[in-house]
């Protein structure tokens, strides 16, 4: 392995979601100097959203995007360069890293923090892809207002689609709940809210085969399948929200780091990847909590993991692992 | 903070300033997240742009015409007009780079 060649910065964090910015935050703390490259989804999923109500330490909610900007304040305070851009590729192979962004620079790094998140989720039927911006969306902060006294559909049965279905109630006519199963996956708090809803209605074990109309160039409907009884039938909408999950954003590394098989960064010890130097925190290696201060608290261990790796120190994980033999 | 070299679209002006060269037209709102995001880009497109083609923005809470003749139903949607005419559209967020290339397509 050829090193010798100082790299430009110690640590680089890829992402600028609640992950990110406490990894830059915790970093920059540390007098690392962190450079974090933003991404398009600059401010990650919660820029998406209205009002916060689980972050802790705000009793009456904060908005989304007003969080984000409090925390890249928060970490640039304190010495994180943000870089607006987009990584175009990443070398993780040789030392030091290389992180290759889209207007051609290049930047090496001796450690390296993924935080790039997860995006929504489509439908893989093609034609609510094609009428994206048209009446299909997957951002209902962004598009409800599209659709004041008209009849629209959200797609999902978690917590964000009951979020996004009892949003919409504000702008919509009527809003259909589609789901594939009888019951659902959201928590009890967003089911009793939903169901409270006089605006929401539900369709049940029935999946979305087909958005219309293509011809058209815009939504007048879509076609449903019942996976029961496997009836067909067509709903006439507006608009199409769909909210049945996301994938995580790890294109960028593929066939250089360990991922499973859904795609998700596998990471161990804390926050350690396969490859040395390279750490992941927030949604790019969590589908089970998903929570912006589950990324949050991630984005911390990461940093910690990245400051201890750089100082050649052991692990944190190791130097858990040696206390119970250590003389007190 | 718009750059001045973006222009501002309205209903009222949209057909004149769009009849002639490459425009690109961005189509956002105060209250639209991402829009704010693309705000930067769309800054910096004009200003690399500038003499070359024409960059503007249209807000569609403002001004809801123009919107409903080209089906607008998400935002930031980006449109693109060679010579009056409607070339390309994106939807959603996109790279200044890939913005970039689709302009240069049409400057030709």
């Amino acid at each position: 392995m050829t090193t010798g060649a100082h790299p430009d910065r110690e640590v680089v964090i890829i992402g600028s979601g609640p992950a990110g910015l406490t990894a830059a935050l915790y970093s920059a703390r540390a007098n690392l100097k962190p450079l974090l490259i933003e991404g398009l989804e600059a401010g990650g999923q919660l820029m998406l959203t209205t009002m916060v109500e689980n972050w802790p330490g705000f009793r009456d909610g904060i908005m989304g995007p007003d969080l984000m900007t409090e925390m890249r304040v928060q970490a640039e305070r304190f010495g994180t360069e943000v870089l607006q851009g987009n990584v175009a590729s990443v070398d993780l192979r040789n030392r030091p890293f290389t992180i290759s962004l889209q207007d051609g620079r290049n930047i090496t790094t001796a450690a390296l923090i993924i935080a790039t998140g997860a995006s929504a989720r489509w439908l893989d039927i093609g034609s609510d892809r094609k009428l994206s911006g048209h009446g299909v969306s997957t951002c209902a902060t962004c598009d409800g207002y599209f659709f004041r006294g008209k009849p629209i559909a959200v797609v999902g049965g978690g917590d964000s689609a009951m979020e996004e279905a009892i949003y919409l109630t504000k702008f919509a006519s009527k809003v259909i709940v589609i789901h594939r199963r009888d019951t659902l996956r959201a928590s009890k708090i967003m089911q009793d809210k939903a169901f409270a809803n006089p605006k929401i209605e539900f369709v049940w074990d029935s999946e979305v085969i087909d958005v219309t109309d293509l011809t058209k160039g815009e939504v007048t409907g879509v076609v449903v399948r019942n996976l029961k009884t496997g009836v067909k039938s067509q709903i006439a909408l507006d608009g199409v929200f769909i909210a049945i999950g996301h994938t995580p954003n790890t294109a960028l590394f593929r066939g250089q780091i360990d991922l499973d098989a859904n795609g998700y960064i596998v990471t161990h010890g804390g926050t350690r990847t396969n490859v040395p130097g390279v750490f992941a925190a927030g949604d790019v290696q969590d589908h089970v909590y998903r929570q912006a201060v589950t990324a949050a608290g991630s984005g911390c261990m990461a940093a910690i993991d990245a400051e201890r790796y750089l100082e050649g120190l052991p692990s944190v994980d190791d130097a858990v692992a040696v206390r119970p033999n250590a003389t007190v | 903070m718009a750059s001045e070299k973006v222009k501002t679209f309205t209903d009222g002006n949209f057909d004149d300033e769009t009849r002639q060269g490459v425009v690109l037209v961005d189509f956002w709102a105060e209250w639209c997240g991402p829009c704010r995001r693309l705000a930067p880009t769309v800054d910096a497109l004009a200003s690399e742009f500038d003499g070359r083609a024409t960059v503007a923005k249209l807000n569609v809470d403002e001004n809801p015409s123009v919107p409903g003749r080209y089906a607008i139903r998400g935002i930031p949607t980006l449109l693109l007009f060679k010579e009056g005419q409607l070339a390309e559209t994106i939807v959603g967020l996109a790279a200044k780079e890939d913005i970039a290339k689709m302009i240069e397509r049409h400057l030709g």
